[in-house]
């Protein structure tokens, strides 16, 4: 990681499954700004940048964090997911099938986002994390009230949310 | 932003030394400094990632439990000791920030995070915390969101923080290294008010380095919760908060933890309303006096005055829901 040019560093970054040796990073860099203009992977988005609105959304070690507060030289050895990694090559991911079905966007700048998020969501729930909503100590089922507060963390300025509330619940509680 | 060295390394007292270096700032979860480096009101010529180090783990001890410095705000709020023993502590973490940002934000860096007043985060203002005695522009401008209680002629920041109200009610103690060893601080004495001097918001040195935060054991907490207003339904940061827990026995206050949040420059232990309360009955006409003992000192301005019927009705809606809960 010690970098010949003062204030940069080589480092390694696995993106999607793929390691990518990068020769001289600004520590300045953000993760998000990496994956944007170094690797070409511009699925994530970049709105507020001071992670305010989600639209940068990435897994690392499928824990769902903002891009844009993160430091690329922070993550090596973490494994990154992002949009572009989220469906498998037999098809689109179960919650992005639910996006299409349900119409769960407009302009779709906040949608990859939007999927890392809920993607990380539905594996915290799974496991048993609670919420601020959730009632005593007992695992939580993902209603409409836990959804929307376990997805506060991603804006929509099309305000979409009724259909993409509606996406995730019908991943999360299949009838 | 201006360029900086990064290290990450992996013991405790490497990274005290690299910590001791002038312009070194310790890096967590990032959600905090890496913000404040893109506003430039932070400006370190080296981060110290502390992220590598042993610090990750919740673990039970005979005087309580002790919360790794690095525990991710995540894993600390699902943590079922946690949820079981201090659920206000749990609550407090659940109701700050959003699902990612917890991800990252660390213990440490939680307690260390910085006020979210408008002008110490705009560099083109004048601010006595960000640039000590060019002024605090807030006491004439905007100060809704600002101290009522604890403020200075120099400084009315808020503390803004949930986590640390629930850990002030808890009286957690803060671990910290540093190049003289290891110490141990109530986080009550973490924080001392801004005075005369409000660029100092913490009692530690350069190079200090928090370790980790320990519980101390209290049966009580088990009955404890944290309840937050805030301008929208989530994702938002406090304009008022309550931190408690309550014993009654023989339907009498028999030991009570108060502290507020958004309120004051640190988390605010609220004694007046304690000290009130022990040996009365645990009912809502008490509740509503303590409060009352505590806001008797606040020091409103025109925007904030708001701030005292909201934190009477929060600690007597608070501390009545726990009475109630004794009851069932």
């Amino acid at each position: 990681m010690s970098a010949d040019l003062p204030g940069h560093s080589r480092i390694v970054l696995s993106v999607n499954g793929t390691e990518h040796p990068l020769d001289v990073v600004d520590n300045r860099s953000t993760l998000l700004d990496v994956l944007r203009e170094r690797l070409d992977l511009t699925g994530t988005k970049k709105g507020c940048d001071h992670g305010q609105c989600g639209a940068c959304t990435v897994l690392a070690d499928g824990r769902r964090i903002n891009a844009c507060l993160t430091l690329a030289v922070a993550v090596q050895g973490r494994q990154i997911t992002t949009v572009e990694g989220l469906a498998a090559s037999s098809g689109l991911s179960q919650l992005q099938r639910a996006f299409l079905e349900y119409d769960a966007y407009q302009c779709g700048y906040c949608t990859p986002g939007q999927l890392c998020s809920a993607t990380g969501m539905l594996a915290e729930a799974a496991a048993g994390w609670p919420s601020a909503v959730t009632a005593g100590d007992a695992a939580a089922e993902l209603d409409t009230a836990e959804i929307r507060e376990r997805m506060s963390g991603n804006l929509c300025r099309c305000g979409a949310y009724v259909n993409i509330v509606t996406a995730i619940e019908a991943v999360a509680r299949p009838r | 932003m201006k360029p900086f060295g990064y290290q990450r390394p992996v013991t405790a007292e490497e990274a005290v030394s690299l910590g001791a270096r002038p312009g070194a700032r310790y890096l967590g979860g990032g959600t905090n400094l890496v913000d404040l480096m893109k506003l430039g009101v932070e400006a370190p010529e080296l981060l110290v990632d502390v992220t590598g180090l042993a610090l990750g783990n919740i673990t039970d001890t005979p005087d309580g439990v002790l919360v790794g410095a690095t525990v991710r705000n995540s894993d600390l709020a699902a943590d079922p000791r946690i949820r079981r023993g201090y659920p206000v502590l749990s609550q407090a973490l659940l109701a700050g920030a959003s699902g990612q940002l917890r991800n990252m934000a660390t213990v440490a860096g939680n307690l260390l995070q910085r006020t979210r007043c408008l002008y110490f985060q705009d560099v083109s203002k004048a601010c006595n915390k960000r640039l000590p005695g060019s002024g605090c522009p807030a006491r004439v401008g905007i100060h809704r969101d600002l101290a009522i209680l604890g403020a200075s002629a120099h400084c009315l920041a808020t503390h803004p923080s949930d986590m640390c109200v629930a850990l002030t009610a808890l009286d957690a103690v803060v671990e910290v290294a540093g190049q003289h060893g290891v110490r141990q601080i109530a986080i009550t004495d973490l924080f001392p008010l801004p005075a005369d001097d409000p660029a100092r918001e913490t009692v530690l040195g350069p190079g200090s380095l928090i370790t980790g935060v320990k519980l101390p054991v209290l049966p009580m907490a088990v009955n404890s919760r944290y309840r937050k207003a805030r301008d929208r339904a989530s994702y938002a940061f406090a304009t008022g908060s309550v931190a408690a827990a309550l014993h009654v026995a023989d339907g009498v206050v028999a030991d009570v933890r108060i502290a507020l949040g958004a309120v004051a420059p640190v988390p605010w232990r609220a004694r007046r309303a304690e000290q009130a309360l022990v040996g009365q009955p645990a009912v809502a006409r008490s509740f509503l006096g303590a409060a009352d003992a505590e806001l008797a000192v606040a020091d409103v301005l025109p925007q904030n005055g708001y701030k005292v019927p909201l934190l009477r009705n929060l600690i007597t809606a608070v501390l009545t829901e726990l009475a109630e809960a004794t009851r069932r």
